[in-house]
């Protein structure tokens, strides 16, 4: 019995012990909870007495535009999807000499190259949409709104899609796009730094090169900029023509390297190759062309320097970009009604530029651009194929003034070499952009 | 064991490699953050000093290179990268910090954005339809991009999380009480008035009770213009504002020159880490904002 008392009155003593202990901790954590709503209280309390205030500040600052929105509230105004732009282009060109009768000697050209619409023109409008397709996909679309003799004609330039989830570095990208085929190739117009295109972009790509294919490209996992990869087109479009081999017709391979020099200068370097098969490709003359049939491979080497002090490209900058490309052609090449005359040649073209921009809005650049052939031969005397006697030449000037990133004027003269008689040409651009932009590349 | 062996062992066992998270930043003051909650497991990389503008950066290829090796990346966001990052995004190859993923962190998603004003006519200048995107400039803003970038880094390396988490209670808790000591040390610049060549400062005054008064720039991204100088002049020739400020990489000659013209002395004041040669770190970076504007003023 004493024991049991005993036990019974220690078991009390210890449940009452735990009890009051349980009871210290819950009063404990009951004050804590309190604390911390107190302070969650508080800091709720200082944050709306600061909204407030902040309220009463806004309204009365008469600057009305400046208010304060809950981030929730603007994406639902502000984004859209997908997101759209357009870019207005046009310019008034003159020339010394009749653009008309333009030709390269020994360089028909094809596509979409030539000299500047004479006189006052509009240029491509571009309509641009794009937007994430759903998690691992993402799509871009460039529509060309153009004047082609009076009439609105509709191009679809660019209408990609591009997997974003691949792993380890890898990108693919399947649809119709500019090839990666030297630097200035995938650059759409309003990102040119002079209105038209360097000599051998007219006569090697007519103008710019794309197609429809697919693309893979594999970026290194080094400090030092590595990209390789391979595209694979249909072949429709010039230097290839007729969607040769069972519509897999050209193919390229490109690899770039980049890097930075201190915080100032940045370059980029880049080799690549395209292998195009031609069928009856048409160049030179519309309503007599010259049909090539054979194999066009060019070789591509470019270098971009660019150079701001500190990086801090909005006061000053200045960009030097060289290309270098080899062309050879090897088939054969008929006037219409005469028989096909076997035409295997080498080419070279290259262009020099520089840009610098001294000041916030303005640029000033100069370029120089060539071409040099070797001779086809006897068979082609008289042609437009034939050799020129001097290597075509054109020096250029420019000058550009920017109001924003989304407005620009600008001011270009040529001293032309390259056609039948040199001539001089100069005219006025402008480029402007509405709706959303996308980020520009180096 | 023989000795060899034993040195064969330690040759083969695994190196712990100590910088675990690659953390590309898009401004200097995101990979101090990471820095400071990741110590020695991250490695950063600022994809801007402070004197660059932001807003105009090259997409070049070293970013590139940087983003693609990229487990993290941190960015003010609210459009301020748009002329740049989403190019580098694209070009990178790297799924894991796409947005919408979890290596992929807006630090202005975490603030009370200003200025939003949902207008998104360009004849306003080059704004910001989601709000002022320099949300640094007030320490608050700091400490609640903190918070969610330690959860991201913890998400990323649970391995290294542990330590991450206590590094970010213990920044936590030291810059509070920094902040406590900035607040009292700039009660008296409460109703200083300025004029600021760009908007980049709405946070910090809003935090200190500063008034802003004029911009240089007529229309927010646009270089500042003689006639809206000289208009400027004729505003403030008899007063009205305390100082004209300037970030580091904004052109000094507008400031100069209406300070010339006015009387109103003009203050450069480092907009992010690097832009003093005080400005080291995230606690100088405020220091040193808070020393020079109450230099400024005592001498005023």
């Amino acid at each position: 019995m004493r024991i049991s008392l005993t036990v019974a009155a220690t078991a009390m003593l210890l449940a009452m012990t735990v009890a009051a202990q349980a009871q210290e901790t819950e009063i404990e954590s009951l004050r804590t909870a309190i604390e911390e709503l107190r302070a969650d209280y508080d800091a709720r309390i200082a944050e709306l007495e600061q909204r407030l205030a902040a309220a009463e500040q806004s309204v009365a600052t008469t600057n009305a535009e400046t208010r304060t929105v809950t981030s929730a509230g603007i994406s639902r105004s502000a984004a859209f999807n997908p997101a759209i732009g357009v870019i207005f282009q046009g310019q008034a060109w003159n020339y010394s000499e009749e653009p008309d009768d333009y030709v390269v000697q020994g360089f028909p050209y094809g596509g979409e190259a030539g000299p500047v619409s004479e006189g006052l023109g509009l240029g491509e409008t571009e309509l641009i949409m794009n937007a994430n397709v759903d998690d691992k996909f993402t799509a871009w679309l460039t529509a060309v709104l153009a004047l082609e003799d009076g009439e609105s004609v509709i191009e679809i330039e660019e209408a990609w899609v591009e997997a974003t989830a691949l792993p380890a570095g890898f990108g693919a990208r399947f649809g119709r796009f500019f090839s990666e085929l030297g630097y200035l190739n995938t650059r759409h117009s309003h990102t040119w730094d002079f209105t038209d295109q360097p000599l051998p972009y007219q006569a090697f790509l007519g103008g710019q090169y794309l197609d429809n294919g697919v693309q893979m490209r594999w970026l290194a996992p080094t400090d030092l900029y590595v990209e390789v990869g391979a595209e694979w087109f249909e072949g429709s479009r010039y230097p290839a023509a007729g969607s040769a081999n069972s519509g897999y017709g050209s193919h390229t391979l490109f690899a770039k390297f980049g890097g930075d020099i201190g915080t100032s200068s940045s370059w980029l370097a880049g080799l690549s190759y395209l292998d195009g098969k031609a069928v009856d490709r048409p160049s030179g003359d519309e309503d007599e062309p010259l049909l090539f049939s054979g194999d066009s491979t060019l070789a591509n080497a470019q270098f971009v320097w660019k150079w701001a002090p500190n990086g801090n490209w909005k006061q000053k900058n200045l960009v030097i970009q060289s290309e270098y490309f080899w062309r050879q052609e090897d088939g054969a090449y008929t006037v219409e009604g005469a028989a096909p005359a076997l035409y295997n040649v080498d080419q070279e073209g290259w262009y020099v530029q520089a840009v610098y921009q001294p000041v916030p809005r303005w640029r000033v650049g100069g370029r120089v651009d060539g071409l040099s052939t070797d001779d086809p031969g006897a068979l082609f005397d008289g042609t437009l194929l034939a050799a020129p006697e001097d290597d075509p030449m054109r020096y250029s000037l420019m000058l550009d003034w920017s109001n924003s990133e989304f407005s620009r004027l600008r001011l270009q003269f040529t001293r032309d070499e390259a056609g039948p008689s040199d001539g001089t040409e100069w005219g006025l651009q402008y480029i402007h952009s509405i709706g959303a932009h996308g980020a520009h590349a180096f | 064991m023989s000795r060899k062996a034993l040195a064969l062992l330690i040759a083969l066992m695994p190196v712990p490699t100590l910088a675990d998270l690659n953390v590309f930043a898009c401004e200097p003051e995101w990979a101090a953050l990471a820095n400071a909650i990741g110590g020695p497991y991250v490695t950063t990389y600022s994809a801007t000093t402070a004197l660059q503008d932001p807003h105009y950066i090259q997409a070049r290829p070293s970013l590139i290179a940087k983003v693609r090796r990229a487990d993290l990346v941190i960015c003010s966001g609210a459009e301020l990268e748009i002329g740049w990052l989403p190019n580098l995004l694209q070009k990178a190859n790297n799924r894991d910090v796409l947005p919408g993923n979890e290596g992929y962190l807006e630090a202005s998603r975490y603030v009370t954005r200003l200025d939003a004003t949902g207008n998104v006519d360009r004849a306003g200048g080059d704004i910001h339809p989601q709000g002022n995107p320099h949300i640094q400039t007030n320490p608050h803003n700091i400490a609640a991009v903190a918070e969610p970038l330690g959860q991201r880094m913890m998400a990323l390396d649970p391995e290294n999380g542990g330590v991450y988490e206590a590094n970010l209670a213990d920044f936590l808790a030291q810059w509070r009480q920094s902040i406590e000591a900035w607040e009292a040390k700039a009660e008296p610049l409460k109703g200083t008035r300025v004029i600021t060549h760009h908007k980049s400062w709405v946070y910090l005054e809003r935090w200190l009770g500063i008034e802003e008064v004029a911009n240089l720039e007529a229309v927010p991204g646009l270089p500042p213009t003689a006639t809206h100088l000289s208009k400027l002049t004729k505003q403030f020739v008899s007063g009205g504002a305390d100082f004209i400020v300037r970030s580091p990489y904004q052109d000094a000659r507008p400031s100069a020159w209406l300070s010339e013209k006015t009387g109103i002395p003009d203050l450069l004041l480092p907009l992010t880490i690097g832009g003093t040669d005080e400005a080291q770190d995230l606690y100088t970076l405020f220091d040193d904002i808070l020393d020079r504007l109450l230099q400024a003023k005592d001498r005023d």
